[in-house]
């Protein structure tokens, strides 16, 4: 084997990992898109996730593969699962038509027409005009978790704070919007409430993680999809 | 040599039109939002791409923000799912229609 | 000592803020007492004024005194200062003189009145404005007085606001004057847009160290023909309506509505002279516009002729005298006209005198007889109001112009100028002082002589409908007024603050001919005493012996009149001698508002209602119709739906990013 033999291995290798990435990708995609069960559409959505952080490593951005793999499959999909568990919409979609029967092919359209004019406009990148940006090389001494560090400590020192205020925010509108409150009105007596709302009775108990069979299955509506 | 860049781009690019369409198509709001979370995706991955092909970290430390955001932004929809779910079991997109003018 | 002129003009301006302060509190009779005081006060510094005046040799006798600079406009310099000279000296004499008078009048008449203070504060308001008007040094300064007298007259006319018709008439007043003040304002314009000035000396010229400048000068090319008379006559017509000539003499019957002072005061003594006094100041620019002179001569003598003829078929003992103070005027101006100033202004002072005396008078007896104005109900006074008769019978033959009261010398006087002037006009001046005789005399016998028809008990019917304006707290017609049936019911005279006015006024009509003797030579004060201010006068010569026979052919007239009419009408009433052509003044209020009030009214009824509320409001209301329309059309694209607002995103997404790809290419 020549040097020869070795940079083909090399490329192969390459071209392999770059495969079993998109390959991961684009199951789960097309699994969160067609699959009924939400719980199902959640597993695509961690291998799309696993490929999209196989393909960072393959890219060199190792660091952000790590976070995208703890953040994402770690916390957001956990929650989306929880979200799914507590509300109890794991029950298949039904095939029926909805409001909107025809946007199917709409939308089938209208994803092919943008991902051509992305691609169009990917590969005629002229107004990049190659000059270095503020921040460090990519390449260079020093491993990408340092260089990341010190651009974001310090380049971006005012946006990462600002994210940083952003979490605690959300996190506190997020208490804010689910929380019935103590100053908040009753809600509506039994008799008013329309038949579609759930019992006040059981709202007390709704924030309780219970298994959705568990519910009385008869006072439900149908699972909407 | 590692794949090309434009391989990732046109990935990337895929990816975000197969996001958008699942977004119109489905019903289930926590779907609509997974699908939301796949364009996100494919909008890290174009940045990381062409954080590799320009030589420039800068496209690394937007990914670091769209992630924090992007996991901000999860939280308070899905209170907001919450929220709707409370009021009306089994809501759908289309039942969300009361700022209908 | 011409520092005494401030003293005129801020004696009255502080009455009337002590009295629009404390008037109140001051009450009756205090605050009448103030104005009068002011108004004394006014009249001892012109006296002193004049007497420092008189000190001086008579061709430097004007002083400008500059108080304040008012508009320092780039080419516009207006100040407010007072131009001490005679002629404006003349004016303040007999003005502060009367005013004091009929301030003292005043109070008693207006005794009970509720609104006692604020007839005073008026008063002195306009005795204020009046002497700004007269002794102002410019034409915006005067023309600042001018307009204060004109509201004056507006708050006193329609001082019983409660009553309609006063409230009317005062609005009537103001709004005719308006009309005048037009002129007045226009001609401002123009005297700056060609003088670049509106300062009298300027304009005007000066009389300075013996030699006229200026226009004064009367030097042909100072000012063109066609500028001076477009001045001229635009100041005209604002004496016009100041003075109440023909056409805009409508107001002056109507503003009888207001308390008999002002009728006194204002509509016969003062505000109506303003006019005169305006073409008198402007007598150098009146040299060179020989049209307007005509005009005003032919406007004064047609006045002059109207008025009496009108007067002659009145009922409502104040309204024939008003018409009488518009045919006196109508004298003035044609002596103006006449290019004779100085008889003008003679006659002004004496027609002051006299006609102020004749309304005290009709006021006295109003008051007696507990508001009726209604000649034809009164009758046999002179018995039960001997001192008002007599004095009324003082002024009867002055106005009359029978010799030796004032007003004939006036009045031949302006006949003697007239004649020279235009035979024709000589003409129609003579016959109209015959009929002045006649309706004044008819008014004294309607009044005082004759059968005491008063004490026959018919219900009270006001002419003027005084009996319900007096006392406004009062009830209404039917019920005597206050002082006299406090006495039995027997009409009487007037306290001492009532009677005492008429007297003054008595002797100065008997002795006021003394101020301009002509007939002997020398001792034709007056003419002297102007002579500095009218350069461009026209001297009148006319024979000694013309003269005598003009004036024995005017006294005939008013004797002829005077016979006339006392003979018909002490005996009782000729209804045949007055036709309704004359008691409804030529029917000319009728006339106007036909042919002017219609078109007006029509005009704005239709810009009222087809401009105003189809075109305007329904512009305005097609904007919101049209706004609410395209809103609701576009109401469809908010259905509500996420998945819409979605695929609307996502489209405008991808045509943006088409441009973009196609944009590349290019």
């Amino acid at each position: 084997m020549n040097l020869f033999a070795a940079t083909g291995l090399a490329v192969a290798s390459a071209w392999a990992v770059y495969g079993v990435g998109a390959a991961l990708i684009l199951a789960g995609a097309a699994a969160v898109v067609g699959l009924r069960n939400p719980v199902h559409c959640a597993l695509g959505l961690v291998s799309t996730i696993f490929g999209t952080a196989l393909l960072f490593i393959d890219q060199g951005a190792y660091f952000l593969a790590a976070v995208q793999v703890i953040v994402y499959a770690g916390a957001i999909v956990i929650l989306f699962l929880f979200v799914i568990m507590l509300l109890g919409v794991d029950k298949k979609e039904p095939r029926s038509a909805g409001t909107f029967a025809s946007l199917g092919p709409v939308a089938a359209g209208l994803g092919i027409v943008a991902v051509v004019e992305l691609l169009v406009l990917a590969r005629v990148h002229y107004w990049a005009t190659g000059a270095k940006s503020t921040t460090a090389a990519l390449s260079g001494p020093g491993a990408d978790v340092q260089k990341l560090g010190q651009s974001i400590f310090t380049g971006y020192l005012l946006p990462f704070e600002m994210t940083s205020a952003l979490l605690v925010i959300a996190v506190v509108a997020a208490v804010a919007l689910v929380r019935r409150g103590s100053g908040a009105p009753p809600q509506a007596p039994p008799k008013k409430a329309p038949a579609t709302l759930r019992p006040p009775a059981k709202a007390p108990e709704a924030p309780a993680p219970g298994r959705a069979g568990a519910e009385p299955a008869g006072e439900k509506t149908r699972v909407a999809g | 040599m590692s794949v090309p860049g434009d391989w990732y781009l046109v990935l990337a690019a895929v990816l975000f039109g197969i996001g958008a369409a699942g977004l119109v198509v489905r019903r289930n709001i926590l779907v609509m939002y997974m699908c939301i979370e796949l364009m996100l995706n494919a909008v890290n991955l174009t940045f990381v791409t062409f954080s590799r092909m320009l030589d420039d970290l800068g496209g690394q430390d937007a990914v670091f923000f769209v992630l924090v955001v992007a996991a901000a932004e999860v939280v308070v929809g899905l209170g907001i799912i919450v929220a709707i779910y409370r009021r009306r079991a089994g809501a759908t997109a289309d039942d969300v229609n009361s700022l209908k003018g | 000592m011409v520092n005494a002129a401030y003293v005129i003009v801020a004696l009255p301006l502080l009455g009337f803020a002590v009295n629009l302060v404390f008037g109140r509190r001051l009450g009756e009779p205090l605050a009448g007492w103030v104005g009068t005081a002011a108004a004394g006060g006014s009249f001892v510094a012109a006296l002193i004024t004049w007497v420092a005046m008189l000190g001086k040799p008579a061709n430097m006798r004007a002083a400008d005194l500059g108080i304040y600079t008012w508009v320092p406009v780039a080419g516009l310099h207006v100040g407010l200062g007072l131009l001490v000279d005679p002629l404006s000296l003349t004016m303040l004499l007999f003005v502060t003189g009367v005013s004091s008078v009929i301030h003292l009048y005043s109070i008693g008449y207006m005794h009970r009145d509720p609104g006692f203070d604020r007839f005073f504060i008026y008063l002195n308001l306009f005795l204020f404005s009046m002497l700004l008007l007269v002794l102002a040094d410019n034409f915006l300064f005067a023309f600042v007085g001018w307009e204060g007298v004109g509201f004056c007259s507006y708050g006193l006319i329609g001082f019983w606001f409660q009553r309609e018709i006063a409230a009317v008439a005062a609005k009537k007043a103001f709004i005719t004057n308006r009309v005048g003040d037009v002129g007045f304002l226009v001609a401002i314009f123009f005297i700056f847009f060609h003088f670049g000035s509106l300062n009298y000396s300027r304009v005007l010229g000066t009389l300075v160290h013996g030699h006229a400048t200026g226009l004064m000068a009367g030097a042909p090319g100072a000012i063109a023909t066609s500028t001076a008379t477009a001045i001229t006559m635009l100041l005209f017509l604002g004496a016009v309506g100041k003075s109440a000539q023909i056409p805009l003499y409508i107001w002056l019957p109507d503003a009888m509505e207001g308390p008999t002072p002002i009728s006194a005061l204002i509509h016969a003594a003062t505000m109506v002279t303003a006019g005169v006094y305006l073409m008198a100041r402007v007598a150098p620019m009146l040299h060179y516009a020989p049209d307007t002179s005509w005009m005003i001569a032919s406007v004064g003598a047609g006045s002059a002729f109207l008025a009496a003829s009108i007067a002659c078929a009145q009922d409502d003992i104040k309204k024939c005298l008003a018409y009488s103070t518009i045919s006196q005027l109508g004298y003035m101006f044609m002596a103006e006209g006449a290019g004779d100033y100085t008889d003008g202004l003679f006659h002004m002072l004496t027609h002051a005198f006299f006609k102020a005396l004749l309304f005290l008078a009709a006021g006295a007896v109003i008051h007696a007889l507990a508001d009726r104005q209604d000649m034809k109900q009164m009758g046999g006074l002179a018995r039960y109001m001997p001192v008002t008769a007599i004095t009324f019978t003082c002024a009867w033959l002055a106005i009359s112009g029978i010799v030796p009261f004032a007003g004939f010398w006036s009045k031949d006087a302006i006949l003697d100028s007239v004649w020279q002037f235009n035979k024709v006009l000589w003409g129609i001046g003579a016959f109209t002082a015959g009929l002045t005789a006649y309706y004044m005399s008819r008014q004294v016998a309607l009044v005082f002589l004759g059968r005491a028809r008063w004490q026959e008990a018919r219900p009270l019917v006001s002419g003027a409908g005084a009996g319900a304006a007096h006392e406004p707290a009062e009830e209404p017609a039917g019920e005597p007024g206050l002082p006299a049936p406090a006495h039995g019911g027997e009409p009487h005279d007037a306290p001492w603050t009532m009677t005492l006015p008429l007297v003054l006024l008595a002797i100065a009509s008997v002795l006021g001919g003394g101020i301009n003797f002509d007939a002997f030579g020398h001792f034709d004060f007056l003419s002297r005493f102007l002579a500095p201010v009218f350069p461009t006068a026209t001297p009148v010569v006319v024979g000694t012996a013309t003269k005598w026979a003009l004036s024995l052919v005017t006294l005939a007239a008013c004797l002829a009149g005077i016979g006339l009419g006392l003979r018909t009408w002490v005996s009782g009433e000729h209804p045949a001698l007055e036709p309704a052509f004359l008691q409804r003044a030529w029917f000319f209020d009728s006339s106007v508002a036909a042919t002017v009030s219609g078109p007006l009214q029509a005009g704005a009824s239709a810009l009222a209602f087809v401009v105003d509320r189809k075109w305007v409001d329904g512009a305005v209301n097609g904007v919101a119709a049209g706004l609410r329309a395209s809103g609701r059309a576009l109401r469809w694209a908010q259905t509500g739906y996420m998945r819409t607002y979605l695929i609307g995103m996502s489209v405008g997404l991808i045509a943006v990013l088409a441009y973009l790809t196609f944009r590349v290419g290019s």
